[in-house]
């Protein structure tokens, strides 16, 4: 009992950090770049992606013995676009705000690779339960990503953080940061420190 | 069974069972959007035309136009919507024009994607905290009877002039050429109808 939770904590805590999509896997690069342009949108983001992501992998890891691999790809799509849809109408209906100011980025959470990623990679050879926590803990820090990168943007772009103003009065926004060039910059810089300070760990544990 | 029809057979039920969710989601998001759509619509004819409590949507020539009337059903003015190429995006703009169309009531940037910080000072000039809307206030009671110009780094002086916004000259120009257009347009299919 006590590896089985333990191995279940590693499957969920690796997309923190070890495997977190973006950071270390560089995947599903498109929405990280265009819609951290604030902490809301990145949060939102994230959010959108973990419900789809989670629904994806638990129902493409219980079909995992009855799709053929020769139609595999497809039918993940359809499975994957079915929940998308199911959140992009969801959120017009009920966040109405949000969802004009995503646009277009959520239908095209559909060819995010996360999620076609861990349905190819993960789901379809784990259980149903280990396929829902890896989804969660991708998922979980897939948002946390997007939401630091969106704060930092944020904050230097417009000096306020979810909307609340953080810099004084007289802070002059850097606007580039809220343009796609300054999305580029963070998340290389971003990126460029995770890569050192895995790189001390890995040091000091070598030592 | 045939490999291939195995294929054919668990696509299909996959996909049925797809449109089944969707239709039962469909079943109940459909209306709210469409009713907050609506909703919005109205709170945006109600801003451009004040006073207005109620408005008729027509379509004449292809053109949506909102008659707003007061609660003795006297014609307040009327709101279209216009539209154009902006610095890198659309811009689309509901106005509101009195009656005989010579003069904007007022008007609301009601879609762009314009440069952060720059071109949405169209809509939100942050740099201005005490009147962050400057930009389309400017609109407000113009006489737009001989089209409207526009004017760079000084205070507007002649009729119909307003100021361009400095660092987004492209995004003010656009909004003014884009008016003329619209509204010379507009005018001339409004008048002709005889809408009272």
């Amino acid at each position: 009992m006590v590896t089985r939770k333990f191995t279940l904590w590693k499957e969920f805590a690796k997309g923190l950090w070890d495997e977190n999509p973006i950071l270390r896997m560089l995947l599903g690069c498109c929405p990280t770049l265009a819609m951290t342009n604030s902490a809301t949108n990145g949060f939102s983001m994230g959010i959108a992606v973990i419900f789809t992501l989670i629904s994806s992998s638990t129902i493409i890891s219980l079909m995992r013995n009855l799709i053929p691999k020769e139609v595999r790809i497809a039918t993940y799509i359809i499975i994957i676009s079915t929940f998308v849809t199911v959140v992009d109408r969801t959120m017009a209906a009920f966040l109405p705000d949000i969802s004009k100011a995503m646009g277009p980025f959520i239908p095209l959470i559909v060819v995010n690779c996360i999620i076609l990623g861990r349905a190819e990679a993960f789901a379809s050879k784990n259980t149903v339960g280990r396929s829902a926590i890896d989804a969660l803990g991708m998922g979980i820090g897939f948002t946390l990503t997007l939401t630091f990168l969106g704060s930092i943007r944020e904050l230097i772009g417009a000096g306020t953080i979810f909307s609340v103003q953080i810099m004084p009065e007289n802070f002059i926004p850097w606007a580039v940061m809220i343009l796609p060039p300054g999305a580029f910059l963070m998340l290389g810089l971003i990126i460029g420190a995770v890569n050192w300070l895995n790189a001390q760990i890995t040091k000091k544990a070598a030592h | 069974m045939k490999k291939s029809t195995n294929l054919a057979v668990v696509l299909t039920i996959t996909a049925a069972f797809s449109g089944g969710i969707l239709a039962y989601f469909d079943s109940f998001t459909s209306k709210r959007i469409a009713d907050f759509q609506k909703e919005e619509q109205k709170k945006s004819v109600q801003f451009v035309l004040p006073g207005s409590v109620s408005s008729e949507t027509k379509i004449m020539n292809d053109q949506e136009f909102f008659i707003g009337k007061d609660k003795d059903s006297n014609i307040v003015g009327v709101a279209f919507v216009a539209s154009g190429a902006g610095f890198q995006s659309t811009i689309k703009i509901l106005v509101g024009m009195d009656p005989i169309m010579q003069t904007i009531i007022a008007m609301k940037v009601i879609e762009q994607a314009e440069t952060p910080g720059l071109g949405t000072k169209i809509v939100n000039d942050l740099t201005n905290k005490t009147n962050p809307n400057w930009f389309t206030k400017q609109f407000e009671k113009l006489n737009v009877a001989s089209g409207i110009s526009y004017v760079k780094g000084q205070k507007p002086t002649k009729p119909g002039e307003i100021q361009a916004i400095t660092g987004a000259t492209v995004s003010s120009k656009a909004v003014v050429d884009l008016l003329n257009v619209s509204i010379t347009k507009s005018r001339k299919i409004f008048l002709k109808s005889g809408v009272k």
